[in-house]
Parts: C-alpha cells; sequence; structure tokens
C-alpha cells in the first residue's frame, strides 16, 4: 500500500540533493538544475497533498494543482531570466565558476 | 502494480537526481535532470494529476532544459577541471544536508497522517484538466492574469539582458 507519507519522503530526498547540490557544486548552471530540482520537490508533496485531501465531490483537491501549475509557470520564467544573467555574466568575466565571481564578497 | 510502479520511478527519480549534482559534465547533468523530470511527470501521473503531468514534460522536459541545453553549448563548456575543493566547506554542506534529510524524515515518521493511504477516487475518469481549469478561471483569475504580465516582464528583461551594450 503506497501510503502518503512514501511520496513526502520521496519528495524530501529530492530537495535534499537539490539543496546539497545548491551547497556543494560551484558551476553556476549546475546551481540553477539544483534549484528547479528543489522547486520540483515542493511540487511533488504539493500534488501528494492534492491527491490525499479529497474535496467534496471526492475527487482531488484541484486548489494544489493551480499552485502547481502557477509554480511550473513562474520557474519557467525564472530560468529564462536567471540564464540570461548567467550569459551576460559569462561574457564580462568569461567564467561560470562561482569563486571566482566574488566583487561582492566582504 | 502500482506500488512497483511507485518505487521504479521514484527511484529512476532519485538516481537521476543525485546523478545532476554528481556528475563533472554540465551537458551529462542537463540530460540527467531530463530524466528526472520524466520520472517525476509519471509520479504525478500515479496520483491522478494527469495535467499537471503533461505540462512538467512540455514545459520542464521540453522548453526549460531546451533552454539549459542551448546555453551549456552557447557558453562552451566542458568538463570542469579539477581544482583545489574547500574540503571544510565541502564537509560542511555534506553535514548539513545530511542534518536537513534526518530532520524531514523524522517529522514525516513521527506524523499519523503519513501512515494513511490515499483514499478512493469518486470516479476514475481523466477529466482532471476540467477540475483544474474551473478552478483557475473561477477562483484564480485575477492571479492567472498577473502571471500572465509577469511572463511579459520576463520576457522583456530577458531582451534586455541579452543586448551586447547593457546600459
Amino acid at each position: 500500500m503506497i501510503t502518503l507519507g512514501d511520496y513526502l519522503t520521496v519528495s524530501g530526498i529530492l530537495f535534499v540533493i537539490g539543496f546539497a547540490g545548491v551547497l556543494l557544486r560551484r558551476n553556476i548552471l549546475i546551481i540553477f538544475m539544483a534549484l528547479e530540482l528543489m522547486l520540483n520537490a515542493a511540487n511533488l508533496s504539493l500534488v501528494a497533498f492534492s491527491r490525499f485531501r479529497l474535496g467534496t465531490n471526492g475527487m482531488p483537491d484541484y486548489n494544489a494543482q493551480v499552485l502547481v501549475f502557477f509554480i511550473i509557470t513562474v520557474a519557467a520564467a525564472e530560468v529564462a531570466v536567471g540564464l540570461a544573467i548567467i550569459v551576460a555574466l559569462f561574457r564580462t568575466r568569461h567564467t561560470t565558476h562561482v569563486e571566482d565571481i566574488s566583487a561582492l564578497k566582504f | 502494480m502500482p506500488l512497483v510502479l511507485f518505487w521504479s520511478f521514484a527511484l529512476l527519480m532519485l538516481g537521476f537526481g543525485a546523478a545532476v549534482v554528481i556528475n563533472r559534465n554540465p551537458v551529462a547533468s542537463a540530460l540527467s535532470l531530463v530524466v528526472c523530470f520524466l520520472g517525476l511527470s509519471a509520479l504525478f501521473m500515479l496520483l491522478n494529476a494527469f495535467f499537471i503531468g503533461v505540462i512538467q514534460v512540455l514545459v520542464y522536459a521540453g522548453a526549460v532544459m531546451v533552454l539549459f541545453l542551448f546555453i551549456i553549448m552557447l557558453l562552451d563548456l566542458r568538463t570542469e577541471e579539477l581544482r583545489r575543493i574547500n574540503w571544510l566547506a565541502f564537509a560542511g554542506g555534506v553535514v548539513v544536508s545530511i542534518s536537513l534529510l534526518v530532520q524531514i524524515l523524522a517529522v514525516i515518521g513521527t506524523t499519523k497522517m503519513a501512515r494513511q493511504s490515499f483514499p478512493a477516487l469518486a470516479s476514475t475518469g481523466v477529466d482532471d484538466v476540467r477540475g483544474v481549469g474551473l478552478a483557475l478561471f473561477q477562483n484564480y483569475n485575477l492571479p492567472f492574469q498577473v502571471i500572465g504580465v509577469l511572463i511579459l516582464v520576463a520576457t522583456v528583461g530577458v531582451i534586455v539582458l541579452s543586448k551586447r551594450e547593457l546600459r
């Protein structure tokens, strides 16, 4: 029997993988991909809760799925802007290594 | 049968998700991320969220990852050369990640709700697009319009950022 906890566990592990990627990797593109993993982990738990808590008509709670829809849309816009910033950064600095970009570091 | 499907897709997704972080070659990372998103979309469909699953494949595995691969090729990134790793920072990151994982698993393990299985649906038809559409256009019409403006702003922003001369 698949329980809600199984889905939440998978979602939590996926979130930790993305979190570890942001902390451990130094390539700015990989950090960006790890951010996407974390967003998707949140989406998975939202959809699991939507299926778990049925509405009055016995169908999944579609409010959560609308939230997932919004998250996917905003994430797509965020990826477009972020990658444009990375390209602009690469043009001036010729690096994607975050330790080489330390102009604002105290 | 759903149990086998769930664990096979979950393990596929987690395995390729870990490959995104472990791979040294950015192209291999991006392709692993595509497989990870496909597995995630299969999990969405196992939860009867067919619309979200299709959107996941179209937007993430399609549009977003093509954008990532374009940028990787545009920047001409190769396998990064081995640099001196700051082992203290590395160990700190590993410790923080593992403690977060332990914390999440402990919370899930101590929640009573997490041990219940999913209730049966009233109908097993594939009409969740109708439900999502009704919720989107009746209850969330204003946020939907705002999202449209947000995408327009993002488009204009990307064009401005991509110009040769930033002023």
